[in-house]
Protein backbone atom coordinates (compact mmCIF):
# COMPACT_ATOMS: atom_id res chain seq x y z
CA UNK A 1 0.00 0.00 0.00
CA UNK A 2 1.45 3.36 -1.01
CA UNK A 3 -1.07 5.62 0.65
CA UNK A 4 -3.94 5.64 3.09
CA UNK A 5 -6.84 7.98 3.60
CA UNK A 6 -9.64 7.95 6.12
CA UNK A 7 -11.44 9.39 9.10
CA UNK A 8 -9.58 9.66 12.40
CA UNK A 9 -10.37 7.82 15.63
CA UNK A 10 -8.39 9.47 18.43
CA UNK A 11 -6.95 7.84 21.56
CA UNK A 12 -4.63 8.99 24.36
CA UNK A 13 -1.44 7.70 26.01
CA UNK A 14 -0.57 4.05 26.80
CA UNK A 15 -3.36 2.35 24.84
CA UNK A 16 -2.58 -1.22 25.90
CA UNK A 17 -3.12 -4.49 24.04
CA UNK A 18 -5.67 -5.57 26.67
CA UNK A 19 -8.06 -2.82 25.57
CA UNK A 20 -7.17 -3.26 21.88
CA UNK A 21 -8.20 -6.92 22.07
CA UNK A 22 -9.23 -8.21 25.52
CA UNK A 23 -7.75 -11.58 26.53
CA UNK A 24 -11.23 -13.09 26.83
CA UNK A 25 -11.21 -13.19 23.00
CA UNK A 26 -7.73 -14.70 22.67
CA UNK A 27 -9.14 -18.20 22.45
CA UNK A 28 -9.49 -17.59 18.71
CA UNK A 29 -7.06 -16.82 15.90
CA UNK A 30 -9.82 -15.91 13.42
CA UNK A 31 -9.12 -12.43 12.06
CA UNK A 32 -12.76 -11.41 11.56
CA UNK A 33 -13.70 -12.60 15.03
CA UNK A 34 -10.80 -10.64 16.56
CA UNK A 35 -11.78 -7.55 14.55
CA UNK A 36 -15.33 -7.75 15.92
CA UNK A 37 -13.93 -6.97 19.40
CA UNK A 38 -11.26 -4.46 18.38
CA UNK A 39 -10.90 -1.59 20.92
CA UNK A 40 -13.91 -2.98 22.81
CA UNK A 41 -12.67 -2.13 26.31
CA UNK A 42 -11.69 1.45 25.48
CA UNK A 43 -14.43 2.41 22.97
CA UNK A 44 -17.44 0.12 22.72
CA UNK A 45 -18.76 1.95 19.63
CA UNK A 46 -15.47 1.82 17.68
CA UNK A 47 -16.22 -1.34 15.75
CA UNK A 48 -19.71 -0.12 14.73
CA UNK A 49 -18.31 3.18 13.47
CA UNK A 50 -14.98 2.28 11.89
CA UNK A 51 -14.97 2.08 8.08
CA UNK A 52 -12.47 0.54 5.69
CA UNK A 53 -9.48 2.87 5.39
CA UNK A 54 -10.02 4.77 8.66
CA UNK A 55 -7.05 5.84 10.75
CA UNK A 56 -6.17 5.57 14.44
CA UNK A 57 -4.25 8.47 15.97
CA UNK A 58 -2.91 8.13 19.51
CA UNK A 59 -0.31 9.62 21.81
CA UNK A 60 2.64 7.88 23.43
CA UNK A 61 3.38 4.17 23.99
CA UNK A 62 0.57 2.83 21.78
CA UNK A 63 0.20 -0.95 22.02
CA UNK A 64 1.96 -1.41 25.35
CA UNK A 65 1.55 -4.61 27.35
CA UNK A 66 1.25 -8.10 26.00
CA UNK A 67 3.01 -9.47 22.92
CA UNK A 68 -0.28 -10.64 21.40
CA UNK A 69 -0.11 -10.21 17.64
CA UNK A 70 -3.89 -10.47 17.83
CA UNK A 71 -3.82 -6.70 18.60
CA UNK A 72 -2.41 -5.40 15.28
CA UNK A 73 -4.29 -8.25 13.51
CA UNK A 74 -7.59 -7.02 15.01
CA UNK A 75 -6.84 -3.42 14.02
CA UNK A 76 -5.88 -4.38 10.48
CA UNK A 77 -8.84 -6.73 10.08
CA UNK A 78 -11.20 -4.00 11.35
CA UNK A 79 -10.23 -2.05 8.22
CA UNK A 80 -7.85 0.47 9.78
CA UNK A 81 -5.35 1.61 7.15
CA UNK A 82 -2.75 3.19 9.41
CA UNK A 83 -1.95 3.95 13.06
CA UNK A 84 -0.21 7.26 13.78
CA UNK A 85 1.21 7.72 17.29
CA UNK A 86 3.78 9.76 19.16
CA UNK A 87 5.53 6.50 20.09
CA UNK A 88 4.74 2.79 19.91
CA UNK A 89 5.54 0.06 22.42
CA UNK A 90 8.31 -2.02 20.87
CA UNK A 91 6.62 -5.41 20.50
CA UNK A 92 3.54 -3.80 18.91
CA UNK A 93 5.88 -1.91 16.57
CA UNK A 94 7.62 -5.12 15.45
CA UNK A 95 4.35 -7.00 15.13
CA UNK A 96 2.79 -4.29 12.97
CA UNK A 97 5.73 -4.29 10.57
CA UNK A 98 5.80 -8.08 10.52
CA UNK A 99 2.11 -8.41 9.58
CA UNK A 100 2.03 -5.40 7.25
CA UNK A 101 -0.06 -2.96 9.30
CA UNK A 102 1.22 0.52 8.39
CA UNK A 103 2.28 2.57 11.42
CA UNK A 104 3.86 6.02 11.57
CA UNK A 105 5.57 7.81 14.45
CA UNK A 106 4.94 11.56 14.46
CA UNK A 107 4.58 13.59 17.64
CA UNK A 108 3.13 16.73 16.06
CA UNK A 109 0.53 14.85 14.03
CA UNK A 110 -0.39 12.73 17.05
CA UNK A 111 -0.90 15.85 19.15
CA UNK A 112 -2.66 18.12 16.67
CA UNK A 113 -4.90 15.88 14.56
CA UNK A 114 -8.44 15.78 15.96
CA UNK A 115 -11.00 13.00 16.09
CA UNK A 116 -13.17 12.97 12.98
CA UNK A 117 -10.60 14.76 10.77
CA UNK A 118 -9.91 13.26 7.37
CA UNK A 119 -6.23 12.39 7.10
CA UNK A 120 -4.12 11.01 4.28
CA UNK A 121 -0.65 9.48 4.47
CA UNK A 122 1.85 8.98 1.67
CA UNK A 123 3.99 6.03 2.72
CA UNK A 124 6.73 6.80 0.17
CA UNK A 125 7.41 10.25 1.56
CA UNK A 126 6.08 9.82 5.11
CA UNK A 127 3.99 12.97 4.68
CA UNK A 128 0.79 13.06 6.72
CA UNK A 129 -1.88 15.53 5.55
CA UNK A 130 -4.80 16.58 7.74
CA UNK A 131 -7.22 17.34 4.92
CA UNK A 132 -9.70 18.88 7.36
CA UNK A 133 -7.25 21.54 8.58
CA UNK A 134 -4.93 21.53 5.56
CA UNK A 135 -1.89 21.03 7.75
CA UNK A 136 0.92 18.63 6.81
CA UNK A 137 3.37 16.71 9.00
CA UNK A 138 6.51 14.73 8.30
CA UNK A 139 6.32 11.24 9.77
CA UNK A 140 9.49 9.45 10.76
CA UNK A 141 10.98 7.34 7.94
CA UNK A 142 11.67 3.64 8.54
CA UNK A 143 15.24 2.35 8.31
CA UNK A 144 15.72 0.75 4.84
CA UNK A 145 15.73 -2.79 6.30
CA UNK A 146 12.30 -2.33 7.87
CA UNK A 147 11.04 -0.61 4.73
CA UNK A 148 11.96 -3.77 2.82
CA UNK A 149 9.81 -5.88 5.17
CA UNK A 150 6.97 -3.40 4.78
CA UNK A 151 7.34 -3.39 0.98
CA UNK A 152 7.21 -7.20 1.06
CA UNK A 153 3.93 -6.85 3.01
CA UNK A 154 5.32 -8.64 6.03
CA UNK A 155 8.18 -10.71 7.40
CA UNK A 156 7.12 -14.06 5.92
CA UNK A 157 7.21 -12.77 2.33
CA UNK A 158 10.48 -10.96 3.03
CA UNK A 159 12.15 -14.14 4.29
CA UNK A 160 10.70 -16.26 1.49
CA UNK A 161 12.05 -13.81 -1.10
CA UNK A 162 15.55 -13.85 0.36
CA UNK B 1 34.37 3.60 20.25
CA UNK B 2 32.74 3.36 23.68
CA UNK B 3 32.49 -0.03 25.36
CA UNK B 4 29.42 -2.20 25.10
CA UNK B 5 26.70 -2.97 27.62
CA UNK B 6 26.11 -6.57 28.70
CA UNK B 7 23.07 -6.78 26.37
CA UNK B 8 25.02 -5.38 23.42
CA UNK B 9 27.81 -7.91 23.93
CA UNK B 10 25.39 -10.84 23.83
CA UNK B 11 23.76 -9.48 20.67
CA UNK B 12 27.15 -8.92 19.00
CA UNK B 13 28.28 -12.46 19.83
CA UNK B 14 25.13 -13.93 18.29
CA UNK B 15 25.42 -11.79 15.17
CA UNK B 16 29.05 -12.84 14.59
CA UNK B 17 30.24 -9.27 15.15
CA UNK B 18 33.01 -7.97 17.38
CA UNK B 19 31.08 -4.82 18.19
CA UNK B 20 27.63 -3.31 17.79
CA UNK B 21 26.28 0.14 18.55
CA UNK B 22 22.84 1.36 19.62
CA UNK B 23 20.41 1.69 16.72
CA UNK B 24 22.31 -0.78 14.53
CA UNK B 25 20.08 -3.38 12.85
CA UNK B 26 21.45 -6.90 13.12
CA UNK B 27 20.40 -10.44 12.33
CA UNK B 28 21.32 -12.83 15.12
CA UNK B 29 21.27 -16.57 15.85
CA UNK B 30 18.79 -17.71 18.48
CA UNK B 31 19.39 -20.18 21.31
CA UNK B 32 15.71 -20.65 22.14
CA UNK B 33 12.33 -19.74 20.64
CA UNK B 34 9.32 -19.87 22.96
CA UNK B 35 5.56 -19.83 22.49
CA UNK B 36 2.43 -20.49 24.55
CA UNK B 37 -1.14 -21.60 23.82
CA UNK B 38 -2.25 -18.06 22.87
CA UNK B 39 0.61 -17.04 20.60
CA UNK B 40 1.77 -20.36 19.11
CA UNK B 41 -1.40 -21.11 17.10
CA UNK B 42 -0.97 -17.78 15.25
CA UNK B 43 2.72 -18.61 14.68
CA UNK B 44 1.91 -22.13 13.49
CA UNK B 45 -0.49 -20.69 10.88
CA UNK B 46 2.29 -18.32 9.75
CA UNK B 47 4.80 -21.20 9.63
CA UNK B 48 2.72 -22.78 6.86
CA UNK B 49 3.42 -19.77 4.64
CA UNK B 50 7.20 -20.22 4.78
CA UNK B 51 8.98 -21.97 1.94
CA UNK B 52 10.70 -24.10 4.58
CA UNK B 53 7.97 -25.90 6.49
CA UNK B 54 10.28 -27.55 9.03
CA UNK B 55 11.70 -26.12 12.25
CA UNK B 56 15.35 -25.06 12.44
CA UNK B 57 16.15 -27.16 15.54
CA UNK B 58 13.65 -29.29 17.44
CA UNK B 59 15.70 -28.91 20.64
CA UNK B 60 15.71 -25.10 20.57
CA UNK B 61 11.98 -24.51 20.57
CA UNK B 62 9.89 -24.54 23.74
CA UNK B 63 6.10 -24.81 23.56
CA UNK B 64 4.30 -24.27 26.85
CA UNK B 65 0.51 -24.26 26.91
CA UNK B 66 -0.06 -22.29 30.13
CA UNK B 67 -2.42 -19.35 29.59
CA UNK B 68 -5.84 -20.99 29.29
CA UNK B 69 -4.63 -24.42 30.41
CA UNK B 70 -6.03 -26.81 31.65
CA UNK B 71 -8.36 -25.87 28.78
CA UNK B 72 -10.93 -23.35 29.90
CA UNK B 73 -13.32 -23.79 26.97
CA UNK B 74 -13.69 -25.49 23.60
CA UNK B 75 -11.85 -22.81 21.64
CA UNK B 76 -8.90 -22.94 24.07
CA UNK B 77 -8.90 -26.71 23.77
CA UNK B 78 -8.69 -26.38 19.97
CA UNK B 79 -5.73 -23.97 20.30
CA UNK B 80 -3.93 -26.41 22.60
CA UNK B 81 -4.68 -29.25 20.21
CA UNK B 82 -3.10 -27.22 17.41
CA UNK B 83 0.06 -26.67 19.51
CA UNK B 84 0.19 -30.30 20.66
CA UNK B 85 -0.12 -31.64 17.11
CA UNK B 86 2.49 -29.21 15.81
CA UNK B 87 4.88 -30.29 18.58
CA UNK B 88 4.31 -33.94 17.72
CA UNK B 89 4.64 -33.40 13.96
CA UNK B 90 7.97 -31.62 14.44
CA UNK B 91 9.24 -33.82 17.30
CA UNK B 92 9.65 -30.73 19.51
CA UNK B 93 11.72 -31.83 22.52
CA UNK B 94 10.49 -29.17 24.91
CA UNK B 95 6.72 -29.39 24.70
CA UNK B 96 5.15 -29.44 28.14
CA UNK B 97 1.78 -31.14 28.53
CA UNK B 98 -0.56 -30.59 31.49
CA UNK B 99 1.10 -32.50 34.30
CA UNK B 100 4.57 -31.27 33.34
CA UNK B 101 3.44 -27.80 32.34
CA UNK B 102 4.03 -24.72 34.45
CA UNK B 103 3.91 -20.99 33.80
CA UNK B 104 6.47 -20.65 31.00
CA UNK B 105 8.79 -18.08 32.60
CA UNK B 106 9.02 -20.04 35.84
CA UNK B 107 9.22 -23.38 34.05
CA UNK B 108 11.99 -22.84 31.49
CA UNK B 109 14.68 -21.65 33.96
CA UNK B 110 13.68 -24.46 36.32
CA UNK B 111 14.21 -26.96 33.47
CA UNK B 112 17.63 -25.48 32.69
CA UNK B 113 16.55 -24.28 29.24
CA UNK B 114 17.60 -20.64 29.70
CA UNK B 115 21.30 -20.05 30.29
CA UNK B 116 23.61 -17.08 30.79
CA UNK B 117 24.71 -15.50 27.53
CA UNK B 118 21.80 -17.03 25.57
CA UNK B 119 19.81 -15.07 23.02
CA UNK B 120 16.15 -15.95 23.51
CA UNK B 121 12.94 -14.75 21.91
CA UNK B 122 9.49 -15.69 23.07
CA UNK B 123 6.03 -14.89 21.81
CA UNK B 124 5.13 -13.63 25.24
CA UNK B 125 6.01 -10.19 26.54
CA UNK B 126 7.39 -11.49 29.84
CA UNK B 127 10.12 -13.45 28.05
CA UNK B 128 12.43 -10.75 29.46
CA UNK B 129 12.39 -12.80 32.72
CA UNK B 130 15.47 -14.85 31.74
CA UNK B 131 17.65 -11.77 32.00
CA UNK B 132 17.81 -12.72 35.68
CA UNK B 133 20.22 -15.47 34.59
CA UNK B 134 22.31 -13.17 32.41
CA UNK B 135 20.60 -14.04 29.11
CA UNK B 136 19.41 -11.53 26.52
CA UNK B 137 15.76 -12.45 26.25
CA UNK B 138 12.91 -10.46 24.84
CA UNK B 139 9.26 -10.73 23.92
CA UNK B 140 8.15 -10.75 20.29
CA UNK B 141 4.96 -11.54 18.40
CA UNK B 142 3.79 -14.67 16.67
CA UNK B 143 5.27 -13.86 13.23
CA UNK B 144 8.71 -13.33 14.78
CA UNK B 145 8.23 -16.61 16.63
CA UNK B 146 7.33 -18.34 13.35
CA UNK B 147 10.37 -16.86 11.60
CA UNK B 148 12.53 -17.87 14.58
CA UNK B 149 11.21 -21.44 14.47
CA UNK B 150 11.79 -21.66 10.71
CA UNK B 151 15.19 -19.97 10.44
CA UNK B 152 16.73 -19.87 13.93
CA UNK B 153 17.31 -16.17 13.46
CA UNK B 154 15.68 -12.86 14.32
CA UNK B 155 16.35 -9.21 13.49
CA UNK B 156 17.07 -6.77 16.28
CA UNK B 157 17.68 -3.08 16.63
CA UNK B 158 20.59 -2.89 19.09
CA UNK B 159 19.22 -1.14 22.18
CA UNK B 160 20.84 1.55 24.27
CA UNK B 161 20.56 0.99 28.01
CA UNK B 162 19.62 2.38 31.40
CA UNK B 163 21.83 1.31 34.30
CA UNK B 164 20.37 0.63 37.73
CA UNK B 165 23.09 0.49 40.35
CA UNK B 166 21.63 -1.40 43.32
CA UNK B 167 23.13 -0.86 46.77
CA UNK B 168 22.18 -2.07 50.25
CA UNK B 169 19.81 -4.86 51.26
CA UNK B 170 16.02 -5.08 51.23
CA UNK B 171 14.20 -4.80 54.57
CA UNK B 172 12.03 -7.69 55.85
CA UNK B 173 8.80 -8.13 53.81
CA UNK B 174 10.17 -5.98 50.97
CA UNK B 175 11.02 -7.99 47.87
CA UNK B 176 11.93 -7.93 44.19
CA UNK B 177 8.36 -6.90 43.33
CA UNK B 178 8.73 -3.73 45.38
CA UNK B 179 12.05 -2.98 43.64
CA UNK B 180 10.60 -3.20 40.15
CA UNK B 181 7.35 -1.39 41.05
CA UNK B 182 9.46 1.38 42.61
CA UNK B 183 11.51 1.64 39.40
CA UNK B 184 8.44 1.66 37.13
CA UNK B 185 6.89 4.34 39.33
CA UNK B 186 10.08 6.36 38.97
CA UNK B 187 10.66 6.10 35.21
CA UNK B 188 7.11 5.40 33.95
CA UNK B 189 5.56 2.73 31.74
CA UNK B 190 7.56 3.96 28.75
CA UNK B 191 10.62 5.03 30.71
CA UNK B 192 12.78 2.31 29.18
CA UNK B 193 11.04 2.15 25.77
CA UNK B 194 13.22 0.20 23.27
CA UNK B 195 16.03 0.06 25.87
CA UNK B 196 17.84 -2.50 28.00
CA UNK B 197 17.49 -2.24 31.76
CA UNK B 198 20.80 -3.38 33.21
CA UNK B 199 20.82 -4.10 36.94
CA UNK B 200 24.19 -4.06 38.62
CA UNK B 201 26.00 -3.11 41.82
CA UNK B 202 26.78 -4.76 45.14
CA UNK B 203 23.08 -4.80 46.05
CA UNK B 204 22.49 -7.55 43.47
CA UNK B 205 24.36 -10.05 45.67
CA UNK B 206 21.73 -9.90 48.40
CA UNK B 207 18.83 -10.46 46.00
CA UNK B 208 17.59 -14.05 45.72
CA UNK B 209 17.27 -15.57 42.25
CA UNK B 210 13.49 -15.40 42.65
CA UNK B 211 13.74 -11.66 43.38
CA UNK B 212 15.86 -11.24 40.25
CA UNK B 213 13.35 -13.18 38.12
CA UNK B 214 10.58 -10.90 39.38
CA UNK B 215 12.57 -7.75 38.61
CA UNK B 216 13.65 -8.84 35.11
CA UNK B 217 10.11 -10.12 34.43
CA UNK B 218 8.58 -6.65 34.70
CA UNK B 219 11.16 -4.78 32.58
CA UNK B 220 8.46 -4.83 29.87
CA UNK B 221 6.15 -2.86 32.18
CA UNK B 222 8.64 0.01 31.89
CA UNK B 223 8.65 -0.46 28.09
CA UNK B 224 12.06 -2.18 28.23
CA UNK B 225 13.35 -4.48 25.53
CA UNK B 226 15.09 -6.61 28.12
CA UNK B 227 16.17 -6.59 31.75
CA UNK B 228 19.46 -8.20 32.67
CA UNK B 229 21.53 -9.12 35.72
CA UNK B 230 25.21 -10.02 35.98
CA UNK B 231 26.09 -13.66 36.63
CA UNK B 232 27.33 -14.17 40.21
CA UNK B 233 27.69 -16.97 42.79
CA UNK B 234 23.92 -17.19 43.29
CA UNK B 235 23.34 -17.56 39.55
CA UNK B 236 25.97 -20.30 39.39
CA UNK B 237 24.38 -22.09 42.36
CA UNK B 238 20.99 -21.91 40.62
CA UNK B 239 22.47 -23.32 37.41
CA UNK B 240 24.18 -26.17 39.27
CA UNK B 241 20.77 -27.18 40.58
CA UNK B 242 18.76 -26.66 37.39
CA UNK B 243 21.17 -26.93 34.46
CA UNK B 244 23.89 -29.27 35.68
CA UNK B 245 26.44 -30.13 33.02
CA UNK B 246 25.24 -27.52 30.53
CA UNK B 247 27.77 -25.14 29.04
CA UNK B 248 27.22 -21.43 28.90
CA UNK B 249 29.13 -18.23 28.36
CA UNK B 250 29.00 -15.25 30.68
CA UNK B 251 29.22 -11.66 29.52
CA UNK B 252 29.96 -8.51 31.48
CA UNK B 253 29.39 -4.90 30.53
CA UNK B 254 32.58 -3.03 29.59
CA UNK B 255 33.72 -0.58 32.27
CA UNK B 256 33.39 2.23 29.71
CA UNK B 257 29.97 1.15 28.40
CA UNK B 258 27.67 4.09 27.74
CA UNK B 259 24.23 4.37 29.30
CA UNK B 260 21.42 6.80 28.45
CA UNK B 261 20.68 7.19 32.14
CA UNK B 262 22.06 5.85 35.41
CA UNK B 263 20.16 5.45 38.67
CA UNK B 264 21.37 4.39 42.09
CA UNK B 265 18.76 2.55 44.12
CA UNK B 266 19.31 2.01 47.83
CA UNK B 267 17.44 -1.23 48.49
CA UNK B 268 17.42 -0.62 52.24
CA UNK B 269 15.31 2.52 51.71
CA UNK B 270 12.54 0.75 49.77
CA UNK B 271 9.10 0.07 51.23
CA UNK B 272 6.20 -2.15 50.26
CA UNK B 273 4.96 -0.62 47.01
CA UNK B 274 1.58 -0.94 45.29
CA UNK B 275 0.63 0.03 41.73
CA UNK B 276 -2.90 1.42 41.66
CA UNK B 277 -5.30 1.07 38.73
CA UNK B 278 -4.88 1.31 35.78
CA UNK B 279 -1.15 1.56 35.10
CA UNK B 280 1.89 -0.13 36.69
CA UNK B 281 3.47 3.34 37.08
CA UNK B 282 0.75 4.55 39.49
CA UNK B 283 2.78 3.49 42.50
CA UNK B 284 2.15 4.28 46.15
CA UNK B 285 3.71 3.24 49.44
CA UNK B 286 1.60 2.77 52.55
CA UNK B 287 2.56 6.26 53.69
CA UNK B 288 -0.14 7.60 51.38
CA UNK B 289 -2.66 4.78 51.10
CA UNK B 290 -6.11 5.26 52.62
CA UNK B 291 -8.44 2.37 53.41
CA UNK B 292 -9.14 0.38 50.25
CA UNK B 293 -11.51 -2.54 50.73
CA UNK B 294 -10.98 -5.50 48.44
CA UNK B 295 -12.84 -8.56 47.14
CA UNK B 296 -10.10 -10.87 45.93
CA UNK B 297 -6.40 -11.68 46.26
CA UNK B 298 -4.33 -13.50 43.64
CA UNK B 299 -0.87 -14.81 44.51
CA UNK B 300 0.90 -16.35 41.52
CA UNK B 301 1.85 -15.65 37.87
CA UNK B 302 5.16 -15.52 36.00
CA UNK B 303 6.00 -12.51 38.17
CA UNK B 304 5.39 -13.95 41.63
CA UNK B 305 4.48 -17.64 41.59
CA UNK B 306 7.91 -18.98 42.60
CA UNK B 307 8.81 -20.78 45.82
CA UNK B 308 10.07 -17.63 47.61
CA UNK B 309 6.71 -16.01 46.85
CA UNK B 310 4.68 -19.00 48.00
CA UNK B 311 6.77 -19.26 51.19
CA UNK B 312 6.24 -15.58 51.94
CA UNK B 313 2.47 -15.94 51.49
CA UNK B 314 2.52 -18.96 53.82
CA UNK B 315 4.58 -17.15 56.45
CA UNK B 316 1.91 -14.48 56.62
CA UNK B 317 -1.15 -16.74 56.35
CA UNK B 318 0.12 -19.29 58.91
CA UNK B 319 -2.32 -19.49 61.82
CA UNK B 320 -4.43 -16.71 60.33
CA UNK B 321 -7.66 -16.68 58.33
CA UNK B 322 -8.60 -15.08 55.05
CA UNK B 323 -11.09 -12.33 55.95
CA UNK B 324 -14.81 -13.06 55.55
CA UNK B 325 -16.01 -12.54 52.01
CA UNK B 326 -12.52 -12.41 50.47
CA UNK B 327 -11.50 -14.92 47.80
CA UNK B 328 -7.80 -15.74 48.08
CA UNK B 329 -6.41 -17.69 45.11
CA UNK B 330 -2.87 -19.07 45.28
CA UNK B 331 -1.24 -20.46 42.14
CA UNK B 332 2.21 -22.07 42.42
CA UNK B 333 3.80 -21.45 39.01
CA UNK B 334 5.08 -24.96 38.26
CA UNK B 335 4.53 -28.56 39.32
CA UNK B 336 7.92 -28.57 41.08
CA UNK B 337 7.00 -25.46 43.07
CA UNK B 338 3.61 -27.02 43.87
CA UNK B 339 5.37 -30.18 45.10
CA UNK B 340 7.87 -28.18 47.14
CA UNK B 341 5.02 -26.23 48.73
CA UNK B 342 3.27 -29.48 49.54
CA UNK B 343 6.38 -31.02 51.10
CA UNK B 344 6.98 -27.93 53.22
CA UNK B 345 3.38 -28.02 54.46
CA UNK B 346 2.51 -24.69 52.81
CA UNK B 347 -0.57 -26.01 51.01
CA UNK B 348 -2.02 -27.05 54.36
CA UNK B 349 -1.43 -23.56 55.73
CA UNK B 350 -3.27 -22.05 52.75
CA UNK B 351 -6.22 -24.41 52.94
CA UNK B 352 -6.53 -23.95 56.72
CA UNK B 353 -6.48 -20.19 56.19
CA UNK B 354 -9.38 -20.47 53.75
CA UNK B 355 -7.45 -19.85 50.55
CA UNK B 356 -7.71 -22.01 47.40
CA UNK B 357 -4.67 -23.49 45.66
CA UNK B 358 -4.73 -24.02 41.90
CA UNK B 359 -2.78 -26.03 39.36
CA UNK B 360 -0.25 -23.87 37.45
CA UNK B 361 -1.93 -21.48 34.99
CA UNK B 362 -1.70 -17.85 33.89
CA UNK B 363 -5.52 -17.88 34.24
CA UNK B 364 -6.61 -14.82 36.20
CA UNK B 365 -3.61 -12.58 35.42
CA UNK B 366 -4.93 -11.83 31.96
CA UNK B 367 -8.61 -12.30 32.72
CA UNK B 368 -8.69 -15.80 31.26
CA UNK B 369 -10.34 -17.77 34.04
CA UNK B 370 -9.79 -18.93 37.66
CA UNK B 371 -10.61 -15.62 39.31
CA UNK B 372 -12.36 -13.17 36.96
CA UNK B 373 -13.55 -9.94 38.56
CA UNK B 374 -17.15 -8.71 38.43
CA UNK B 375 -18.16 -5.12 37.92
CA UNK B 376 -16.79 -2.80 40.60
CA UNK B 377 -14.69 -5.48 42.32
CA UNK B 378 -11.16 -4.91 43.57
CA UNK B 379 -8.26 -7.35 43.62
CA UNK B 380 -4.82 -7.18 45.20
CA UNK B 381 -2.68 -9.23 42.85
CA UNK B 382 0.96 -10.26 42.60
CA UNK B 383 0.62 -10.27 38.79
CA UNK B 384 2.14 -7.70 36.44
CA UNK B 385 -0.57 -5.60 34.76
CA UNK B 386 -3.48 -3.58 36.07
CA UNK B 387 -4.85 -2.24 32.80
CA UNK B 388 -8.57 -1.56 32.32
CA UNK B 389 -10.39 -4.90 32.12
CA UNK B 390 -7.22 -6.95 32.49
CA UNK B 391 -8.74 -9.34 35.07
CA UNK B 392 -12.40 -9.02 34.19
CA UNK B 393 -15.01 -6.26 34.11
CA UNK B 394 -13.78 -2.95 32.70
CA UNK B 395 -14.74 -1.18 35.93
CA UNK B 396 -12.98 -3.68 38.19
CA UNK B 397 -9.69 -2.64 39.79
CA UNK B 398 -6.33 -4.37 40.18
CA UNK B 399 -3.73 -3.33 42.76
CA UNK B 400 -0.33 -4.82 41.91
CA UNK B 401 1.73 -5.78 44.94
CA UNK B 402 4.21 -8.21 46.46
CA UNK B 403 3.20 -11.62 47.86
CA UNK B 404 3.68 -10.21 51.39
CA UNK B 405 1.23 -7.35 50.77
CA UNK B 406 -1.22 -9.61 48.92
CA UNK B 407 -1.27 -12.17 51.76
CA UNK B 408 -1.61 -9.47 54.43
CA UNK B 409 -4.48 -7.93 52.45
CA UNK B 410 -6.24 -11.31 52.27
CA UNK B 411 -6.22 -11.42 56.08
CA UNK B 412 -7.49 -7.86 56.67
CA UNK B 413 -9.84 -7.59 53.68
CA UNK B 414 -8.26 -4.30 52.70
CA UNK B 415 -5.04 -3.24 51.04
CA UNK B 416 -2.52 -3.81 53.87
CA UNK B 417 1.15 -4.34 54.57
CA UNK B 418 2.36 -7.14 56.87
CA UNK B 419 3.10 -4.76 59.77
CA UNK B 420 -0.65 -4.11 60.07
CA UNK B 421 -1.32 -7.68 61.17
Amino acid sequence: MKEAKGKVFKFGDNVDTDVIIPARYLNTTDHAELAAHCMEDIDKTFIQNVKEGDIIVANKNFGCGSSREHAPIAIKAAGVSCVIAETFARIFYRNSINIGLPIVECKEAATEIAAGDTVSINFDTGVITDETTGKTYQGQAFPPFMQKIIDSEGLVNYINAK
Amino acid sequence: MAGMTMSQKILAAHAGLTEVKPGQLIEADLDLVLGNDITSPVAIKEMEKFNTKSVFDKDKIALVPDHFVPNKDIKSAENCKCVREFAKRNSITNYFEVGQMGIEHALLPEKGLTLPGDLIIGADSHTCTYGALGAFSTGVGSTDMAAGMATGKAWFKVPSAIKFDLVGELPKYVSGKDVILHIIGMIGVDGALYKSMEFTGEGVKALSMDDRFTIANMAIEAGGKNGIFPVDEKTIEYLKEHAAGKEYKTFEADPDAEYDEEYTIDLSSLKSTVAFPHLPENTHTFDDIDEIKIDQVVIGSCTNGRIDDIRMAAEILKGRKVADGIRCIIIPATQAIYMQAMEEGLLKIFIEAGAVVSTPTCGPCLGGYMGILASGERCVSTTNRNFVGRMGATDSEIYLASPAVAAASAVTGKLSQPSEL
